[in-house]
């Protein structure tokens, strides 16, 4: 599988040596850049810097001041921040409107993007909406079922899946066309694409052949699931690198504090994670719980550098964002780089 | 086959409760299969009705008739006869069958006695389970015969999604997975390789999103 993907090389200047690549040159819009965009992320990652991106959950209330807050915390300390679109399906601020405010607060918001919720047509005006406020970065997903959040009576789009979505907006991008294939005469929208993968998901054999079909479509930074079972994202790693994936798509491992063994139980539950026993056992020893959360992480992201083919931290401080300086410092990743 | 369930009865009596003759009429198709409307669920019905009528002491009557089909104008048209002294119609057809009848008799108060719920089969006695989701346009030769429109909860066609686990959807875990039941069919046929395509962007104009449908086989039409 891994020789059919076309995909191009995620260091442009690599191009030399692999099999299938295209040059940085062949790049639609900025023929002279190894950059495809404005993302102030894809020059970090394209530099060769390892990466930490972080999470800010947008209220269930049109308040923006905390988004704004947390945007200023998180700004120095990571080089984006997804915005989450409905979460769990709860309804909550816009993530187009929340990118906005983190743009405003002076952050580099990276905005997540359901299809769940919208048909092809929707996501595309969001997009062009996006980009012409200054949004660089998307990531593709499919979305919790909406039997999880707070209208489980609410119907499902599901138009496209999360696949044929990277496909759609590379194809803005780099052909400039709607889905439809009509031609974006003018001021295509240039977004920096990533799409989420779940190491603990089933067919656990399966997923990275699904990762590689994401890569296909033209995924260029990965988001992993939150990582607890670390022997298994191991194992992950290295049939990514077996199928050649690490050489072209920047994978991000996806890192959540817990504030308590509580906390870790429960994730326990949600379909499609996985934590293991020893870990909550650990917590449930602990005298500092929220201080054992942060030892945790920061051990985890030592440990997920150390492994071939990471490019990054995704922190997901869940409802716990003033959290990440702290995890970030005490994980030796400061400063940021300066890019752009 | 259509595969309904009947209604509460309480919500059935409530249908009818401002009628005085009414005609329960049954289908000898699907709805018999699935036991939800045949002869015998009629009979055992329009007796209920009859006893909770004569309970609150309610004047009327509640008659009965199983037809072959209320998909097809010409058996709905057999129910002319006990129609006449009859003012509404407990159809315990499908939602095309109660249309039809609606549609035949229009100064006739018509109802459902059934919720409509999905295309399937049964997958042991008194279990039936949703197969098609009428897309209008098969995908079942890429999917090892597994249908991922209505049998994975978001429709995905490039899946699994991440909530797949342990062969269950993250829906519940009395669904399964459909990709997982993909990918376990494919992988034994050895056809593995169907999954690496990346399935494009379906055109939905086939379903119902093109509108209401119509088939129109011209060889079959009388003059």
């Amino acid at each position: 599988m891994s020789a059919a993907i076309a995909a191009e090389p995620k260091v442009a200047g690599a191009a030399a040596g692999v099999a299938g690549a295209r040059s940085a040159a062949e790049g639609a819009g900025t023929p002279e850049s190894k950059y495809k965009t404005g993302s102030r992320l894809e020059r970090v990652l394209r530099d060769g810097h390892f990466a930490v991106t972080c999470e800010i959950g947008p209220p269930q209330s049109a308040k923006s001041e905390k988004i704004r807050e947390h945007a200023g915390v998180l700004k120095d300390v990571s080089d984006g921040q997804n915005l989450t679109d409905n979460q769990t399906a709860i309804v909550r601020l816009c993530s187009l409107a929340a990118a906005v405010h983190v743009k405003a607060a002076g952050g580099e918001p990276i905005m997540q993007m359901t299809a769940r919720d919208r048909n092809r047509i929707a996501i595309q005006a969001d997009i062009l909406g996006a980009a012409s406020l200054g949004i660089h970065n998307l990531v593709c997903l499919g979305g919790d079922h909406q039997t999880f959040g707070n209208h489980p009576g609410a119907r499902n789009v599901h138009d496209i899946d999360s696949i044929q979505m990277i496909q759609m907006v590379r194809a803005m991008r780099d052909e400039r066309k709607f889905q439809c294939g009509d031609e974006i005469k003018t001021d295509e929208p240039r977004m920096f694409v990533g799409a989420a993968e779940n190491p603990f998901g089933d067919p656990f054999e399966f997923r990275v052949r699904r990762l590689a079909k994401k890569v296909t479509a033209g995924a260029e930074f990965i988001q992993t699931q939150c990582i607890f079972d670390l022997k298994r994202f191991e194992e992950f790693m290295k049939m990514v690198r077996d199928a050649g994936l690490d050489e072209k798509v920047y994978i991000l491992a996806g890192l959540t504090p817990a504030k308590s063994d509580k906390a870790l139980k429960y994730m326990q539950t949600v379909p499609g994670m996985k934590v293991p026993d020893e870990l909550i056992k650990r917590m449930a020893g602990a005298e500092d719980k929220k201080a054992e959360g942060v030892k945790i992480t920061v051990e985890m992201i030592q440990a997920v550098r150390e492994i071939k083919g990471v490019a990054g931290v995704h922190v997901m401080a869940i409802a716990w964002e003033s959290i990440v300086p702290e995890i970030v410092e005490k994980a030796g990743l400061l400063p940021r780089p300066r890019v752009g | 086959m259509i595969v309904a369930e009947p209604k509460p009865i309480a919500e059935v009596a409530g249908l009818i409760k401002a009628a005085k003759h009414v005609l329960v009429v049954g289908c000898g198709e699907c709805v018999t299969v699935c036991q939800a409307g045949g002869e015998k669920e009629v009979e055992i019905l329009a007796s209920a009705l009859r006893i909770l009528w004569k309970i609150e002491g309610k004047d009327g009557t509640i008659g009965t008739q199983t037809i072959v089909r209320q998909c097809e104008p010409e058996y709905v048209a057999e129910l002319a006869k006990k129609l006449k002294n009859a003012d509404c119609v407990l159809s315990l057809g499908c939602g095309v069958g109660v249309q039809f009848i609606a549609e035949a008799y229009l100064d006739k108060w018509v109802v459902p006695g059934l919720n409509t719920k999905f295309a399937g089969g049964t997958v042991k006695a008194g279990i039936w389970e949703e197969r098609c989701g009428f897309c209008g346009d098969c995908v079942l030769h890429l999917t090892g015969g597994i249908c991922p429109i209505i049998r994975c909860s978001k429709s995905i066609l490039n899946g699994p999604c991440g909530g797949s686990q342990e062969g269950h959807c993250e829906v519940n875990k009395e669904i399964s997975c459909a990709w997982q039941l993909i990918y376990d069919r494919l992988k034994g046929l050895g056809k593995l390789d169907l999954l690496d395509v990346i399935q494009p962007a379906k055109n939905w104009q086939t379903s119902r999103d093109g509108g209401p449908r119509k088939f129109v086989k011209e060889e079959a039409m009388i003059e």
